[in-house]
């Protein structure tokens, strides 16, 4: 066995025993408590039901699972030829597939997305999740503008979201505003919240931003969960109108879209429909963002990201710049919340807790920072992730997280992680991420 | 009087700078002649970068006026204006000691960057830029055009799609230079541009300001430590100590300051009664002229 | 006067427990300049196995005063040390091995484990409330008066006196450590330069996991005064916990130990003040809104060190 290890970080078995003993340790202290003793309401107090067998196969597994990493991937000693360096070769592979064809791709995916809905295995639930999916990247494309190209690091996003909801939803209650209506009023309203929010907090460090803007995201839901007159607090506000196809309702009998089409009633009219209005929406987005990208207020984000002084020493107001970046991600956010009214019919502050604003800035993280391409892969993995686990009910949001810490550990810049220049004079080559600045902060 | 006092592009007046109980800078006065180059030295922690950072409005200083004058009339208190509009108004740009480039963003887009304001404009903030009219096309142009005549001069063009963060070090003090310059400055301040240049490079970056001062019409300031760069180029020198001004005239008269050679060297302390006496009798000699 | 003076009582209890959270952020964050999202969770985590514990001696408010005493302090040190061991193997797994790359990473990780320590928790002890019979009864009466509108009573409790008491003894001894031990020398000099620290021979790596482990006993201290105060807790208090917690850390100042107290007493104070005098329905934005207020007038927080930007 010795002569096999090369290095002198070898397998001895000692050093194996004493990690595997404090594994054991651990593992027994984590799951041997927490595991093993189930605190039940009793009569007269609490009681404790013992679950012994099921802590100590956990501990089992741990001790195993980590003696059978030390016999292959560690032979080497840890660290080496681990799992890690496995999932990589694998991903580079595909990675190598894709290289240099983007713009195909782009156009297959465009492609794809537009007969979607038509495709004959794409009933109701295909259709309900791919609306799911094209929301998260939409929002996913928005927040990107603030953190991913701004280097803002914002931990309230979904209150823009939210913003965006309850202002259609209020709107319509209380004026009876149409959705077409409605939809540019959510953005700028959210937009306008966004530079309120803004220009006071602004100006602080990179961690403090993301306290206060977590702390507004709470600050909303709260007022929305205790205005009880106007936003129907916990209760929410229902009865939200259906969007209409340019002013024909999804509905059956005459004069509605069916009927002038010359179609028969059905209710996936307006699932298609909603489909194709979430997928224009993250297409504008996605639209908007490129061209911004390229034009000099979208360099100005990234120049703020980089190096936040030398963009002053060239003339650039960081505030203006940093308030445009905020309000632009927060009219997408607000966009995006209107279209979650209308297609929800029902809204209620529990859609906006922080849980969203993180999933959301997982999907950017994930996807790599400010790669447009890296939010659509992380939002089909998370957000397709967890409904393939549908079945595992109780463990859904349980794998949700684990996958959430392995994925960044293993690809802690995300899955795409090369910029693409704006400008380019011979050749555009991507830039190495480990070249890109992470933003404020450090 | 000298020629600086003549034509004068910026003027420092009794500028004060402290930092709760230090005195960086102590009542330091100095003018930037339009069209020259200006060498500040002076010992390490002298006060030299404090005055930069006063002129740029990275600081405000606590006493003093710093006046920048166009040639067309107008006049600039910088000590009043907020960072951002001294490159975009008064047209002071700048460099920094330890590079501040945009690392992740290629060499032609560092440049673009400096050139935000006349593009913002340009894209009628963004809007026209969206819609994709002409007259965003053709700034566009125009902005690549001076970027690549900033990248010819600085020697970069076979760099320009690179990441700044992936060029040697002298081609970023190049970069760092080249991107100052696409603000179209009246002066240019420069915080130690020579330091860590090989000799080849330090040449190159000397006949880069020489060509500035001449055919760009833009006043450089300098820090530098590197003497032979100050004395090869510049036209006046001011020198600090202690955040006090000891000597300020050309580099030949600078140069043989006793002061000077004092605080650059250290005296024995015999010799400090004879400095001093000197520095009396100079002092009065100034006061009396 | 008398309604005041319960409310501040009241408000030092609850800034006592946000104050011994605060201080697990504020250390790591100090250390390593990250958010460490999962210690509100930790916190939570805490609490549970101080309940287990609890239940498993059976000790209940007619046990007897020597008893309860010596089982709590049983309690705590379970509790204590079990967390240590939740802690430790978060940063291990968690967050080390992205130490030193991209600073969003770790922050995304400890938004990973806040989830899986919730769902965890959610999983193995059941998603509802646990209730827990008052232990520590019966309290001191400091001030009464009768008037025409009544009999009022300002009383401090038992339980409130042994939580300040808690508070003050371990800010006392974690002080200590952080200013006269090699160890807290060691953890000082990592905030500082740790990559200077590490050539000078202190191993950083232990250091950081000494902190996380300090971080997470506090917090299991937390937990336990948690349960024992209000008497009920389920798996989604350390979110909530964990968030104000951080506001304290941050509005203290983050990085110190007296700022993270001094802040989770003003929370506590602001919380209780506004739902005794506003509404109870928008005590946290109060707390949040006073964050933003502090911060925007004074971004170190109200003990930090003031930041000179570096040109």
């Amino acid at each position: 066995m010795s002569s096999q290890v090369s290095s002198g970080a070898g397998l001895s078995p000692a050093m194996m025993a004493k990690d595997l003993l404090v594994a054991g340790i651990l593992a027994a202290a984590i799951f041997g408590t927490t595991l093993g003793f189930k605190t039940e309401t009793a009569v007269g107090g609490l009681s404790l039901e013992y679950k012994m067998g099921l802590a100590a196969s956990s501990i089992a597994i741990v001790v195993v699972g980590r003696l059978l990493l030390w016999l292959t991937l560690w032979r080497k000693g840890p660290g080496t030829g681990s799992a890690s360096s496995v999932a990589d070769s694998v991903f580079n592979g595909v990675v190598s597939l894709f290289e240099g064809r983007t713009k195909i791709l782009g156009i297959a995916a465009l492609l794809f997305a537009l007969v979607f809905p038509f495709l004959p295995f794409a009933d109701r639930y295909w259709i309900d999740l791919a609306i799911l999916i094209l929301t998260y990247i939409m929002l996913g494309w928005g927040l990107n503008i603030v953190v991913g190209l701004a280097g803002l690091l914002d931990l309230g996003y979904v209150a823009f979201y939210a913003i965006g909801a309850y202002s259609y939803a209020l709107l319509a209650h209380y004026f009876g505003f149409s959705f077409w209506m409605c939809l540019p009023l959510a953005g700028i309203l959210a937009a306008f919240w966004g530079i309120i929010l803004g220009f006071p907090v602004l100006r602080l460090r990179g961690d403090y931003l993301a306290i206060v803007t977590l702390a507004f995201g709470e600050i909303i839901r709260v007022v929305l969960l205790n205005w009880y007159q106007f936003t129907g607090g916990p209760d929410g506000l229902s009865g939200i109108p259906r969007p209409t196809f340019f002013g024909l309702p999804f509905k059956r009998g005459e004069g509605n879209f069916a009927d002038v089409f010359g179609l028969d009633y059905s209710s996936i009219h307006r699932i298609i429909f909603l489909y194709f209005l979430i997928l224009a929406l993250a297409l504008l987005t996605n639209f908007v963002t490129n061209r911004l990208r390229r034009l000099p207020i979208g360099r100005a984000w990234e120049a703020l990201r980089e190096d936040e002084i030398a963009c002053r020493s060239l003339g650039l107001n960081t505030t203006m710049v940093k308030l445009s970046a905020f309000a632009i991600g927060a009219m997408f956010a607000g966009f995006a919340g209107s279209f979650f009214a209308t297609r929800q019919g029902f809204i209620s502050p529990e859609s906006f807790t922080f849980i969203e604003s993180a999933l959301i800035l997982a999907i950017v993280v994930l996807g790599g920072m400010g790669s447009q391409v890296g939010v659509v892969i992380a939002s089909i993995a998370l957000i397709g992730g967890f409904e393939f686990f549908r079945e595992a009910e109780q463990f859904r949001m349980l794998i949700f997280g684990l996958a959430m810490v392995v994925i960044m550990v293993w690809k802690p810049r995300g899955l795409v992680s090369t910029r693409i220049p704006s400008i380019f004079l011979k050749e555009k080559k991507a830039v190495s991420s480990d070249m890109v600045a992470q933003g404020e902060g450090h | 009087m000298a020629k600086w006092d003549e034509n004068v592009l910026l003027s420092v007046e009794h500028l004060s700078m402290r930092f709760g109980g230090l005195l960086a800078v102590n009542d330091l006065s100095f003018n930037v002649g339009r069209g020259d180059i200006t060498a500040l030295i002076g010992p390490n922690g002298a006060g030299k970068t404090t005055v930069f950072n006063c002129i740029t409005g990275f600081y405000k200083p606590t006493e003093g006026m710093i006046t920048a004058r166009h040639e067309d009339g107008q006049t600039f208190l910088l000590e009043r204006m907020d960072d951002f509009k001294i490159p975009k108004r008064a047209k002071v740009a700048r460099t920094f000691q330890n590079i501040r480039l945009f690392g992740g963003m290629t060499v032609l887009e560092n440049l673009m960057v400096a050139q935000h304001n006349p593009l913002m404009i340009a894209s009628n903030f963004t809007i026209g830029g969206i819609l994709g009219l002409s007259g965003f096309k053709k700034a566009e142009n125009e902005a690549v055009e001076l970027a690549k005549y900033w990248m010819d001069k600085a020697g970069l063009t076979y760099r320009a799609d690179d990441a700044a963060a992936d060029l040697p070090y002298g081609e970023q003090r190049k970069l760092e230079i080249a991107r100052a310059m696409c603000t179209r400055p009246k002066l240019l301040c420069l915080d130690e541009p020579a330091a860590g240049l090989n000799p080849r490079e330090s040449e190159e970056l000397n006949s880069l300001l020489l060509f500035i001062r001449e055919k760009e019409n833009t006043g450089i300031l300098l820090i530098e430590h590197d003497m032979n760069v100050v004395m090869e180029i510049s036209d006046h020198v001011v020198v600090l100590d202690y955040g006090v001004k000891i000597s300020d005239g050309t580099p030949d008269e600078v140069k043989n300051d006793p002061k000077v050679i004092a605080a650059y060297l250290g005296v024995d302390d015999d010799e400090v009664d004879e400095v001093e006496h000197q520095i009396e009798q100079t002092a009065g000699s100034q006061e009396g002229a | 006067m008398e309604y005041f003076l319960q409310q501040l009582i009241n408000g030092i209890t609850l800034g006592s427990i946000y104050g011994l959270i605060a201080i697990g952020y504020t250390m790591v964050y100090g250390i390593i300049g990250m958010i460490n999202f999962a210690h509100g969770d930790i916190f939570m985590v805490g609490s549970f196995i101080a309940l287990i514990v609890i239940t498993a001696l059976g000790i209940t408010v007619a046990s007897g005063a020597g008893v309860i005493i010596a089982a709590l302090i049983l309690v705590l040190i379970c509790a204590m040390l079990i967390s240590s061991a939740y802690g430790w193997t978060l940063e291990r797994l968690a967050y080390r091995p992205l130490r030193g790359s991209f600073r969003l990473a770790p922050l995304i990780t400890a938004i990973g484990v806040s989830i899986v320590l919730q769902n965890y928790i959610q999983i193995a002890q059941g998603a509802r409330v646990k209730p827990l019979q008052p232990i520590i009864t019966g309290g001191h009466t400091i001030m009464k008066r009768v008037d025409e509108a009544g009999e009022f009573v300002v009383q401090i409790s038992n339980i409130q006196i042994l939580i300040i008491v808690t508070t003050l003894v371990l800010m006392g001894i974690f002080s200590l450590i952080i200013a006269k031990t090699s160890l807290g020398r060691a953890q000082r000099a990592c905030e500082q330069d740790r990559k200077m620290a590490s050539l000078l021979g202190i191993n950083v790596d232990r250091t950081i996991s000494t902190t996380f482990v300090m971080g997470a006993a506090l917090a299991a201290v937390a937990g336990l005064m948690f349960l024992l105060y209000y008497g009920v807790i389920d798996f989604f208090i350390g979110f909530v916990a964990g968030v104000k917690a951080f506001t304290a850390a941050v509005l203290g100042g983050i990085g110190s130990l007296p700022g993270a107290m001094l802040g989770g007493l003003v929370i506590g104070l602001i919380e209780t003040f506004w739902s005794a005098y506003f509404s109870v329905e928008y005590k946290d934005v109060a707390a949040f809104a006073m964050l933003a207020i502090v911060l925007i007038f004074l971004p170190q927080g109200l003990l930090g060190k003031p930041e000179v930007e570096k040109v």
